[in-house]
């Protein structure tokens, strides 16, 4: 069990800007993420898009605000636990517990939620029955190809990761893809090669058409497909692939005990700790009076929360507000002469 | 200002005075009308805020951009008369407008 000052839940840019504001008063995080990298809804849902709000810049993507974020708190050498979801959070004595989905164990004085709408997760086939098929026969990404060799295979969707697998998964098996309608977004290149392998008859494509229902009791047999005038077709398939997007799902935060306001974690405006003591929410899942959904404002709510965690994490030491302009110590936690 | 009829899954319906320059999303979201979550706030980055739109009522929508269109890609049971509520701007035109919400976002 690694001993930390402070647990940040949530990769985002307010999780990242809690790393500095903890840095600079010389407590040490760590980064818990369910996604595969850091940067949360700015690197997932809005990459490319521009910010027009954050304190002076101007205007900046979201892969480069959290890009700038991670350089600025390279100096505290924090380290990120990505594709990990907190799962368990209990009490000891003054001190938290948090265990992972990869088990793996911390425990702080601290935790800051910055869990934004919550962790993102695979969007899962809408019918009904496909649970008891999922991780056997339907898959929501591919993590070992060699599952996936010699066999029938349904891929479900219109995007990038749809099509990138298509091309991939069509070298060793029989590939359908579908897809609601007949345009496809991808990389132009991609399609190119989607449309080659389909006038070749290497891939068997069928638009516009979603998943109907499922035929199989311990795997799938085969699947029926449906488009819009109610015509529907049978594939025999083996393998069925989605690739949905994602979601934000709440997961268990909801389970640790906590005042919620809806999907909302309700706090304490002056210090940004929830109903718990230790355990703080900032950024768009913390709610008080008045509260904005904005980057600019979890910035606020991390460096308020961070001096509490201060006090938890070094009892026996006087907090002192300094500047990082002229403090020496701080310039020393940063690197700079 | 123009009247929104929102429609659960269930049929039960709520009618609501949304202000011009509101969006169909907001109006919802303002009115704590259940069935449209919009995870995103708008963004067209989540495809949480999915409505069905009364077929009378398609054709007199600005059209979709595509962005919209490959976001419902992403909805639960996306149909012909899907659109995002976050997308949908509201004026005196929309006056009656209704929607019906998916059975669920997710």
């Amino acid at each position: 069990m690694k001993k930390i000052d402070v647990i940040i839940i949530g990769a985002g840019p307010v999780g990242l800007f809690a790393v500095h504001q903890l840095g600079i008063k010389g407590l040490k995080a760590v980064v818990i993420d369910n996604l595969d990298k850091a940067g949360g809804q700015c690197i997932e849902l809005y990459p490319d898009k521009p910010i027009y709000d954050i304190p002076a810049v101007p205007e900046c993507t979201g892969k480069e605000l959290t890009d700038r974020l991670l350089e600025q708190i390279k100096p505290f050498k924090t380290e990120l636990y990505l594709n990990e979801r907190v799962e368990e959070v209990t009490s000891k004595g003054d001190n938290w517990e948090v265990k992972t989905s990869n088990k793996k164990e911390f425990i702080a004085p601290n935790i800051i939620i910055a869990g934004g709408v919550g962790s993102f997760e695979p969007r899962k086939l809408s019918i009904k029955d496909t649970e008891k098929f999922e991780g056997k026969s339907i898959f929501y990404a591919v993590k070992n190809k060699d599952e996936f060799k010699n066999k029938n295979i349904c891929i479900f969707g219109g995007g990038d990761s749809a099509l990138d697998w298509t091309l991939e998964l069509s070298k060793f098996s029989k590939i359908t893809l579908i897809h609601r309608r007949d345009d496809f977004r991808g990389a132009q290149h991609t399609l190119t090669e989607i449309k080659k392998l389909q006038k070749e008859g290497k891939i068997s494509i069928k638009t516009p058409f979603q998943l109907d229902r499922i035929e199989g009791s311990e795997k799938i047999n085969a699947i029926i497909i449906k488009d819009d005038n109610g015509k529907v077709e049978k594939i025999p398939t083996d393998l069925v692939l989605s690739f949905f997007g994602l979601v934000m799902k709440l997961g268990p935060i909801a389970e640790w005990g906590l005042n919620m306001d809806k999907k909302t974690i309700s706090v304490n405006p002056n210090n940004f700790e929830t109903n718990k003591k230790g355990i703080f929410a900032a950024g768009d899942i913390c709610s008080y009076p008045g509260k904005l959904k904005l980057i600019l404002s979890g910035f606020h709510e991390v460096a308020l929360a961070s001096v509490e965690c201060f006090k938890r994490a070094r009892p026996n030491e006087k907090y002192r507000f300094e500047f990082t302009t002229s403090s020496k110590t701080i310039k020393d936690r940063l690197g700079k002469k | 200002m123009a009247k929104i009829t929102y429609i659960d899954f269930q049929g039960n319906s709520k009618s609501i005075e949304v202000e011009n320059g509101l969006t169909v999303m907001e109006g919802a979201i303002q009115n704590n009308i259940q069935g449209i979550d919009a995870d995103c706030g708008g963004s067209m980055a989540c495809a949480t805020c999915h409505v069905y739109v009364n077929n009378e009522w398609l054709d007199k929508l600005p059209k979709p951009e595509e962005g919209e269109v490959d976001m419902i890609d992403m909805a639960f049971e996306p149909k012909k008369n899907s659109r995002l509520s976050c997308q949908i701007t509201v004026s005196d035109e929309l006056n009656g407008l209704i929607v019906t919400t998916p059975e669920k976002q997710s």
